[in-house]
């Protein structure tokens, strides 16, 4: 097998930093390379460098594609060879249908007038190759991320495709749905199809991929080929941190203290329509001291429940009790919740965790503007005393505190949302999904900021997709399906198993 | 990071072009005030600064600052009013029924417009807010309604005069508190027939007040390693609002001294400022208008403060509408036609985005003269009305560009 892609000592400068420095990498025809690395490592910017975003003579290094040196000024060239990248953030429009969105900018058409017979007809054989049973006019509002995802494949598909470049495809897909992708992944190699997949989840890595290069503060610090040698987890692990990581999950004292959250018959029915209802009759309790998760799939109620709790911001007919060190609270809007010792850190931190042009400090005090006001004023210096003594404690880092958020990288972002939450001094914390998105290294960071809060004396609520998360950091896990909990496991019980079949037995 | 003395002058000089590209917003729209400002003085042989003009400038101007005020809250908070026009002429019609027609005191009528206009804007944001209906929508048909509410108080009459306490708001002067003998040597010390002492030591304590200002916060952004302003830069810029500020009040001062608006324009326009920058509500208007449903979860009452922002718009819309018609002296069913568009323009002008949480009160006072001396230069050269029009289309659309560009190139 000859090599379709290689990028030879690929340099990217912009004003001030070195993003890419000498960064080298080949697959060949009907491979599946992953590339990996932390958040900031290099892994967009080189592939955007590939895609021709960043155009020839704006980076040092050359493109060998198809045996002949590439230069693309625009993604339009790119797609013409047959390069196209879907990106985490998807690019369809929720508003069109499926065959629509798939030959958007292609259309099936001649002299301007499109043919919706041969576009219906394409669309299912695409659909067909992809796995999804859809019929062609659904809009892409009415499916799930992971059905987006296939057609995003599949428009990919319609357009020849010889290099399929995935990034962090399955960041929002339930487990389920990214077993589904990953297959597909296999199954397009075998029809031929060279993929590149950019991945923080290393599981996944070592399931599809045949060669791994690991890139690390913008070189490429080793590439591993899984047909030759085993790689394994720690291995890859070291590479992207550049240093060797004892354990993923920082140990912590393990001792529950009294009472502090006590939730019962939680009854929540959909925003919408009133006679649905979302949840069922929760009862859960945490801890002072305790790191409790809530398992289960994508669907399973567990940001509903979440939210309902969290000053009634999902759902209505809410009904049940809360109980804060066994006293009933009101937790009927978000500042009485807050006031009653809650806080609650979203799940998506860009649409609903923070502003995103604004500076770090002044989203880190939002949520307790009084704190750092005097009646009514606010008292800047103190502001930026508080900004600052969160930056240091949790270690965002950014040259300064009055830098916008839509400049940090998403482990940092984490770590801002972190921090309006803390200065909200809470007494319990429900956290949604802490780590998506984020680097390992990183990672390790905020389950630090977790295991703190527990010596403290907080309670944390996790909520996590991540299985592996939640085994190595919670003291209890309830597991969740189809909007009520169908069993609780202590530390010690627990496993992916356990879980698994705690929710397929329900 | 600060600039350091070490630095070589080549260095130094780098760093000074790097933050004028970074702020080139802020320096641009008071470096354009004050090249429109020098073109008009030029092309209009001198009329433009003189005293009579300058006073006419501000009265002139006075509504729409006031309305500026209110509209960039509302565009702050992610929303827009397209109704102020309407809703200041509606007051206006108010204001002449009571007084006119009604015989009702004057107080007494400026509490009833004020409460009129807190009413309407309660009306509107009431569905902005709690039906989450666009504000587009809402406050056009604000517009419609009160536009025809106007024509029917007024019966499609002009409605006046107003009596002289009224007239007060727009027209009068406050007098001079200094001893007249003080203000007659002073004006023979600078070759000036007259000099109204209260308004020559009000500008010359403005502007010492903002050197003090700018000063303290100088200081403190060097505590906190804030990018700070180089060296030059703060000087020439402080330098020329004060300058600025005590050359209009110095005309002023020849001509018949301060006009009671111009208190009640800078007095609004300093606590808005405040209320912006400095507070917990204000900030948390920010927050909304950056991204309402992160402000939401963060514990902000989002629709109270959207409700709110409207009430408020209301309320300077009625004052700016009393202002029109005592200035005018009588209170007509085109009173403040199409004026919305001006107000949102100034607002635009000044740096606001469209889409939410960013502007400053300060730029909108500036967007607002700047549109004001657009107007009033073009008109002492006797450029038709077609003219002038297109220009003030093409002066918005250029602030606006300017913006995006700005915003794509960081």
């Amino acid at each position: 097998m000859s090599a379709l892609l290689e990028m030879r000592a690929i340099t990217k400068e912009f004003p001030g930093v070195k993003a890419l420095d000498q960064v080298s990498l080949s697959v060949d025809e009907g491979e599946i390379l992953a590339l990996v690395g932390e958040n900031g490592a290099g892994k967009s910017t080189l592939m955007k460098v590939l895609s021709g975003v960043y155009p020839t003579g704006s980076y040092d290094g050359e493109i060998i594609y198809d045996g002949a040196l590439a230069q693309f000024s625009g993604i339009a060239d790119s797609e013409a060879k047959g390069i196209i990248i879907i990106h985490q953030e998807l690019a369809l429009v929720p508003l069109l249908s499926i065959a629509e969105n798939i030959f958007l900018g292609n259309e099936q058409a001649k002299g301007g007038v499109i043919n919706w017979r041969e576009t219906e007809q394409r669309t299912v054989e695409l659909l067909r190759k992809v796995g999804l049973s859809e019929p062609p006019g659904t809009l892409i509002d009415k499916i799930g991320v992971g059905k987006q995802q296939l057609v995003e494949i599949a428009k990919a598909l319609a357009k020849d495709v010889r290099l399929l470049i995935l990034d962090e495809p399955t960041a929002a897909l339930s487990e389920a749905d990214s077993q589904a992708l990953l297959d597909l992944m296999l199954e397009l190699k075998a029809q031929g199809v060279t993929q590149i997949i950019i991945s923080h989840k290393l599981n996944e890595v070592r399931q599809v991929a045949d060669k791994i290069t690991v890139i690390r503060d913008g070189t490429s610090v080793s590439a591993m080929d899984a047909r030759t040698e085993t790689i394994t987890e720690d291995k890859i692990v070291r590479d992207m941190v550049g240093r060797d990581m004892a354990a993923r999950y920082p140990a912590r004292d393990r001792r529950a203290g009294e009472k502090i959250l006590d939730v019962k018959n939680w009854n929540v029915f959909h925003p919408l329509h009133a006679d649905r209802q979302v949840i069922h009759d929760v009862n859960l309790t945490v801890n002072a001291g305790e790191v409790v998760g809530i398992a289960g799939l994508m669907g399973a109620g567990r940001t509903e429940l979440a939210m309902s709790l969290f000053g009634q911001s999902y759902g209505q007919k809410i009904s049940g009790d809360v109980l804060m060190h066994g006293q009933s609270v009101d937790v009927s809007t978000v500042s009485k919740a807050v006031a009653s010792g809650l806080a609650y850190v979203t799940e998506d931190r860009k649409e609903l965790g923070l502003i995103l042009d604004e500076t770090i400090q002044r989203n880190i005090t939002l949520s307790n503007l009084p704190e750092v006001a005097n009646g009514q004023i606010l008292q800047e210096t103190k502001e930026t005393r508080v900004a600052e003594s969160y930056r240091d404690a949790l270690n965002i880092r950014t040259p300064g505190v009055f830098q916008r958020v839509v400049n940090l990288s998403g482990g940092n972002q984490q770590k801002v949302v972190l921090s309006k939450w803390l200065f909200a001094k809470p007494e319990l914390l429900i956290l949604d999904e802490p780590t998506r998105g984020i680097d390992v290294g990183a990672k390790f960071e905020i389950y630090g900021i977790i295991n703190d809060l527990s010596a403290q004396g907080k309670g944390v609520l996790m909520i996590s997709s991540e299985m592996p998360e939640l085994l190595g950091m919670c003291d209890r896990i309830y597991v969740m399906n189809e909007g009520a909990f169908v069993g609780e496991l202590t530390a010690e019980e627990a496993s992916q198993e356990a879980i698994m079949s705690l929710i397929v037995t329900d | 990071m600060t600039t350091t003395t070490e630095n070589s002058p080549n260095e130094q000089k780098a760093g000074i072009g790097e933050y004028l590209v970074r702020h080139l917003r802020e320096y641009g729209l008071l470096f354009a005030l004050i090249a429109i400002m020098a073109f008009f003085q030029i092309a209009t042989n001198g009329t433009l600064l003189k005293p009579v003009n300058v006073t006419n400038l501000l009265l002139q101007n006075s509504y729409i600052v006031i309305m500026a005020l209110g509209m960039l809250i509302v565009i702050v908070a992610g929303h827009i009013d397209l109704s102020v026009g309407s809703v200041m002429g509606f007051v206006g019609a108010l204001a002449a029924v009571m007084i006119v027609e009604l015989d009702q005191p004057t107080w007494i009528t400026i509490a009833t417009c004020i409460a009129a206009g807190a009413l309407i804007g309660a009306a509107q944001g009431y569905w902005v807010a709690y039906w989450g209906i666009p504000s587009f929508i809402v406050t056009l048909a604000g517009m419609l309604v009160f536009r025809g509410a106007s024509l029917w108080l007024l019966e499609g009459q002009s409605l006046g005069p107003f009596p002289r306490e009224f007239q007060m708001m727009a027209n009068g002067f406050v007098p001079d508190i200094f001893p007249a003998g003080f203000g007659e040597s002073v004006a023979k010390l600078l070759g000036e027939r007259r000099v109204n002492m209260l308004a020559l030591v009000t500008g010359v304590s403005a502007a010492c007040a903002i050197f003090w200002l700018e000063l303290k916060k100088r200081a403190q952004n060097r505590v906190y390693g804030m990018d700070t302003e180089p060296t030059a830069f703060f000087w020439a810029r402080v330098g020329i609002i004060s300058f600025a500020l005590v050359f209009i009040l110095f005309k002023l001062s020849t001509f018949r001294g301060l006009p009671n608006v111009l208190i009640t324009m800078g007095v609004l326009t300093i606590l808005y400022a405040f209320f912006t920058e400095r507070t917990v509500t204000g900030r948390r208007i920010y927050a909304l208008g950056g991204n309402i449903k992160a402000a939401k979860l963060s514990g902000v009452k989002t629709a109270r403060l959207t409700f709110l922002a409207f009430v408020n718009m209301g309320v300077l819309a009625a004052i700016a509408g009393m202002v029109f018609a005592a200035r005018l002296n009588s209170a007509t069913p085109k009173a403040g036609f199409a004026l919305e568009l001006d107000v949102i323009a100034a607002v635009f002008i000044g740096g606001a985005s469209m889409s939410g949480g960013v502007g400053k009160i300060v730029g909108a006072v500036v967007g607002a003269f700047l549109m004001g001396v657009l107007n009033n230069g073009m008109s002492i050269l006797g450029i038709g009305i077609d003219y002038q029009q297109m220009i003030k289309g093409l002066v918005l659309l250029a602030a606006v560009i300017f913006d995006v560009y700005n915003k794509q190139k960081s």
